[in-house]
């Protein structure tokens, strides 16, 4: 890629940030050049945070409405999948996807629920009754 | 408190770990830049992982495991790695503490979700981010020097500490590190040359079909059998790979500019046309990986009839490129 052609699209992901590539000058040789942003990765990124968006807004009704734990809530809100959260908490997917039913969460010991706040960086109060940002 | 701000260079770089080597030594006075770091370190490839899934989708990279640029360059250059992890939270901010009030720039393992100066797009559960602390100020919040970021940043100690014990995969249990600068004088030239061949031969794959040329034609083929899934899994798929290829840690394309330029420096360190002329190779290789991710969006956005068939055609013009760039990059180094 050439200097002039390093792309400066001003990507809305990058919230005013540069990110630095290397790109060719004139005679051939590299140098380290300031970029704004790609359109195309921003696509990309965008659809990412939009699927992750869409998840976190079901996990928020299902939440309201009693259908899932807190755990379930959490979890997208804080960007973590099944995988992510099995290994920061040290429980297995089954046992998550589990704690992820009100009636099953109500019942776990506040030893269990700990980890869950220590992953989330809540309080145990902040993790039994989430106050729902909109 | 009392403040402490230790000599640091900041250097705004592409990839974050070999950006904290770069600067790290550069502080100390001993020159070497991002690419000449990435390149010695042999760090470039190519990865498809079917099996282990991040949100779902699955792992592809663009270059080695977190943690061996770090490793294999102090190796090479002979520059004194010590490094800690921590059990217990406090003891690993204090002996943070300790290394900054000695005069030391601290390299840390961090996860990026938590600390608060990344763009909220851009922060996820990755647990492999690297950068230095370089002091505190009046406040008690921490100096840093992100390298992907343009200028320093500041981090208070809570988010800091968050960071470093962030539980997870590749969890960094508050992994710190201090780097000493090499005594003697580095034979740079003979280290550029191994290192060199190093990449070539891990460029064709081990033997499983994830590593390497073997990898992209296999993930190639995958694209080609998405033919039946829905439009939104397809879009999930390869917007997933743009964004990994882009996006996260500088990716496929940003890696293979920056070898180019570490194969530019190289040519001009040694005198060697023939060098520079790969160095040019490789900077074809890497827009046509622009190319690929163009093609993928644009397939995406159902933009100008673009079928999978074509997507998935450009990404096996990368791999027979790269094998291409294997073969120059191999001959050039048995002479």
């Amino acid at each position: 890629m050439k200097k002039e052609e390093v792309p400066q699209d001003a990507c809305k992901t990058y919230s005013g940030h540069k990110k630095l590539i290397y790109a060719v000058d004139e005679k051939g040789h590299y140098e380290g050049v300031k970029s704004s942003g790609w359109e195309v990765e921003g696509f990309a990124t965008e659809m990412a945070v939009k699927a992750l968006d869409n998840q976190l807004n079901k996990a928020k009704q299902d939440f309201i409405q009693g259908r899932v734990s807190p755990v379930a809530y959490y979890a997208p809100l804080f960007r973590f999948d099944l995988m992510s959260l099995a290994h920061a908490t040290g429980f297995f997917q089954w046992q998550i996807k589990r704690h992820m039913k009100p009636s099953v969460f109500n019942s776990l010991s506040d030893k269990k629920l700990q980890k869950y706040s220590d992953v989330f960086n809540v309080t145990l109060q902040e993790l039994k009754n989430p106050v729902i940002e909109s | 408190m009392s403040v402490i701000e230790n000599h640091v260079v900041h250097r705004q770089s592409s990839h974050c770990e070999s950006g904290v080597v770069a600067n790290m030594l550069n502080s100390q006075g001993f020159e070497l830049s991002e690419p000449m770091v990435f390149g010695l370190s042999a760090a470039l490839t190519f990865v498809y992982l079917p099996m282990v899934k991040v949100g779902g989708l699955p792992l592809i990279a663009y270059r080695m495991p977190p943690k061996s640029i770090i490793s294999s360059v102090c190796k090479k250059l002979g520059v004194k790695l010590t490094s800690q992890k921590f059990s217990n939270e406090d003891e690993g901010m204090k002996a943070l503490d300790k290394a900054l009030e000695e005069g030391k720039i601290v390299g840390l393992q961090t996860s990026v979700y938590w600390l608060p100066y990344f763009p909220e797009d851009m922060r996820f559960q990755f647990n492999a981010h690297n950068l230095m602390v370089y002091g505190k100020n009046e406040n008690g919040d921490y100096l840093i020097s992100d390298p992907v970021f343009e200028d320093v940043v500041t981090c208070s100690a809570e988010s800091l500490k968050q960071a470093r014990f962030a539980k997870g995969m590749l969890a960094a249990k508050g992994l710190m590190y201090v780097m000493d600068k090499p005594d003697n004088n580095v034979e740079l030239e003979v280290q550029i040359k191994k290192s060199i061949k190093k990449t070539a031969k891990m460029m064709s794959g081990l033997v499983l079909p994830f590593f390497g040329i073997k990898g992209i034609n296999h993930l190639a083929k995958k694209i080609d059998n998405l033919e039946s899934s829905s439009d939104e899994e397809i879009g999930m798929f390869l917007s997933n790979i743009v964004r990994m290829q882009e996006e996260i840690g500088t990716g496929g394309a940003g890696f293979r500019f920056m070898y180019a330029s570490f194969l530019d420096e190289a040519s001009q360190l040694l005198n060697d046309d023939a060098l520079h002329e790969i160095s040019q190779y490789t900077t074809e290789v890497g827009d046509l990986w622009r190319e690929f991710a163009m093609q993928a969006v644009l397939y995406c956005k159902k933009r100008k009839n673009i079928k999978l068939r074509d997507v998935s055609d450009s990404l096996r013009l990368c791999a027979e490129r790269e094998t291409i760039l294997r073969s120059k990059l191999l001959a050039w180094s048995k002479v």
